[in-house]
């Protein structure tokens, strides 16, 4: 099963040793961004090469691995990205949440809480999340450095100001225990909650910008608010239509040419489960 | 009742078949040869040498072949393959002054010392489609020109006949090892070897487009070709415990020394400035494009103003330059983004009832 042309998991040792340093830096400062030399993977940048690097460099032969994009097990990319490593590391793969030890996601975090043991590698595009406020580098940096926040508080009131609202629905900014500012990748922000407390550790990989941040298990995650406008982890208000649930974050699918519409979790593990166990949504045949 | 999209994995697997036939295009039509496209299409074969950061003719027409011509597709497979090979060591520089030059020009001195070459150039040719090419095994039988003496073994710099007269600024050797590009993440500020790394790998058309915004005005700085020279180099390596170098292969270079016009600042004198372009291949229009962005970047080196123009933004031109990263970013919003529209639908939505639009769907239930 294993390509034997390349090194277990793909990355040469010298490699998953300089990303594992990065790893184990962004754990010793949660919410930082560790720059790291990204190497060029076989699929495009944007396809998920900073979390298939994280991914290569955590991964052991013992481990089980599942790979979910927009929530689902059998999007194409992930998809491809599972085979990637069935191919390159023999690993045992699964959809299971609760099975797998290593889990690579792209945009979503599993329903089901993590637990110890685990961990969750984001696929991260633009892991600055000052980044609109400020396109240079050398900047935002310096703003980091010296926890200078206040033009993202200024967006954010600036929107509520405009919206009633804080017009950021996914990739919502969030603080880590008390210091860093993070990008928690293009999560929808009913995901956020989430993110702190996790039993979980949890890695993030940008490849393209070539940066590694990282949370460690039972890390403080504030999504940015303010007193009078708290954050509000928000989803379409409707039952899945396969099984049911009223707390998962659902998918818009269009069914027809005439407008009709139904709601399914994104997340196909957890919707898969509860049907098996007997839960049923007013669309479920 | 809706059913799942499932089926990823077959949908894949249906998606490469068809590929791999659309890349060989019609069976009736013997198939090409890397050999082919190494000979025939050999300016195709430099440019993804060069920007993909390995010199392997070979190879780069491999890469062409498998990318269907899409040169950026073939330097991605060529970046891929590079990152996976082990790095033996690192050579000594090239000397670039002992050339063996196919070509060789200065647009700044009528005649010099070495003399003007033109060899293969474009340059004066007339744009006409030569339909005897279309005329299948029809091969012209090109006599090849009589070599009309041997060129002199070593072509000295142009620059370095005005440095004699202090006229152009010094560049002064410079033996620390550089920063490898393709090792460290790129940081902000980046020294001049660092940009230059960065320039000689980056897009050719995304360097030209700046190269010639710079011509333009956007931060124009009067650039003469001092000198183009195209030709081979050895290329020479110590090996640890043999105490010397040995020469370990030849390689096709094309470098372009600007001289640029300058008036002085108020930290340097008035003196000829310099760009430099160094570009695996016959590149030169790469080189020359080159040469000129890496004079507008230095403008904070030389006491100039910053006029806010793309070409002297460092991290603008650094950050964008990579057609491998940026046809991903860009190639990446195909992909699903379901979860995230799906979070933006509820918030125009939030925002609309609010603001007392309905929208229709809402208003038809």
């Amino acid at each position: 099963m294993t390509d034997q042309a390349y090194n277990f998991a793909y990355l040469d040792e010298q490699t998953k040793r300089m990303i594992r340093h990065a790893i184990l830096k962004g754990l010793a400062i949660p919410g930082y961004q560790v720059p790291f030399a990204s190497r060029e993977m076989p699929m495009p940048y944007g396809w998920g090469t900073g979390g298939v690097q994280v991914s290569a460099a955590v991964l052991t032969p013992d481990d089980r691995f599942k790979v979910i994009d927009q929530g689902a097990d059998d999007t194409t990319n992930a998809v491809s990205i599972r085979s990637f490593f069935e191919r390159t590391a023999g690993v045992a793969t699964t959809t299971a949440t609760a099975e797998a030890t290593v889990i690579q996601t792209r945009h979503r975090i599993p329903e089901v809480p993590l637990s110890e043991g685990q961990i969750l590698v984001y696929q991260v595009p633009i892991p600055e999340p000052l980044r609109f406020l400020e396109p240079r580098e050398s900047e935002t940096r310096k703003m980091h450095s010296l926890e200078e926040y206040g033009l993202m508080h200024v967006k954010l009131y600036e929107d509520i100001s405009r919206h009633g609202h804080i017009a950021t629905s996914y990739a919502y900014p969030v603080k880590v225990e008390g210091r860093y500012v993070m990008d928690p990748s293009p999560i929808p922000k009913f995901d956020n909650p989430k993110l702190g407390d996790c039993a979980a550790i949890q890695l993030f990989g940008a490849g393209r910008e070539q940066r590694i941040y990282a949370l460690p298990p039972y890390s403080k995650v504030v999504s940015l608010d303010f007193e009078d406008h708290p954050f509000e982890a928000s989803k379409a208000d409707h039952p899945c239509g396969l099984c049911g649930s009223v707390d998962s974050y659902l998918d818009e699918v269009i069914t027809d040419d005439a407008g009709g519409r139904m709601f399914v979790c994104s997340d196909t593990d957890y919707c898969e489960t509860r049907q098996a166990q007997g839960h049923r949504g007013k669309d479920a045949a | 009742m809706y059913v799942a999209v499932k089926g990823g994995e077959a949908a894949i697997r249906n998606a490469h078949a068809w590929l791999a036939e659309e890349r060989r295009g019609d069976t009736a039509v013997a198939e090409l040869s890397v050999a082919q496209i190494r000979e025939q299409l050999s300016l195709a074969v430099n440019r993804v040498m060069a920007e993909g950061s390995l010199y392997d003719p070979d190879l780069a027409a491999l890469a062409i072949k498998q990318a269907r011509g899409d040169l950026i597709e073939a330097v991605f497979l060529i970046r891929a393959y590079r990152t996976t090979l082990p790095r033996f060591g690192s050579t000594l520089p090239v000397e670039t002054a002992e050339m063996a030059c196919d070509r060789r020009i200065s647009a700044t001195f009528k005649d010099l010392p070495g003399g003007q070459i033109l060899g293969p150039t474009f340059d004066y040719t007339h744009r006409l489609l030569d339909f005897k090419l279309a005329a299948e095994g029809g091969e012209d039988a090109h006599p090849a020109p009589a070599v009309e003496g041997v060129a002199p073994a070593a072509v000295p710099h142009v620059t370095g006949f005005l440095n004699r007269e202090g006229l152009i600024e010094e560049a002064p050797r410079e033996d620390s090892l550089p920063p490898d590009l393709t090792r460290e993440p790129l940081e902000m500020p980046a020294d001049r070897a660092l940009r230059l790394q960065a320039l000689t790998r980056a897009d050719e058309g995304f360097t030209l487009s700046l190269a010639y915004s710079t011509q333009r005005g956007y931060a124009r700085n009067h650039a003469f070709v001092g000198e183009l020279r195209i030709g081979t180099v050895p290329v020479e390596m110590e090996i640890p415990g043999l105490g010397f170098s040995i020469e370990i292969g030849e390689i096709t270079l094309t470098e372009c020394e600007t001289v640029n016009q300058f008036t002085g600042s108020k930290t340097e004198p008035p003196q000829f400035t310099r760009g430099y372009g160094l570009v695996f291949g016959q590149t030169e229009r790469k080189a020359i494009s080159m040469a000129l962005v890496d004079r507008a970047l230095r403008w904070e080196e030389l006491g100039e103003d910053y006029q806010g123009a793309p070409a002297q933004d460092a991290e603008f031109v650094l950050y964008h330059s990579d057609n491998i990263q940026a046809t991903g970013f860009l190639e990446h919003i195909k992909l699903p983004h379901y979860v995230d529209f799906q979070s933006e639908l509820e918030l125009v939505r939030k925002l609309r009832r609010e603001a007392g639009v309905d929208s229709l769907q809402e208003a038809a239930e």
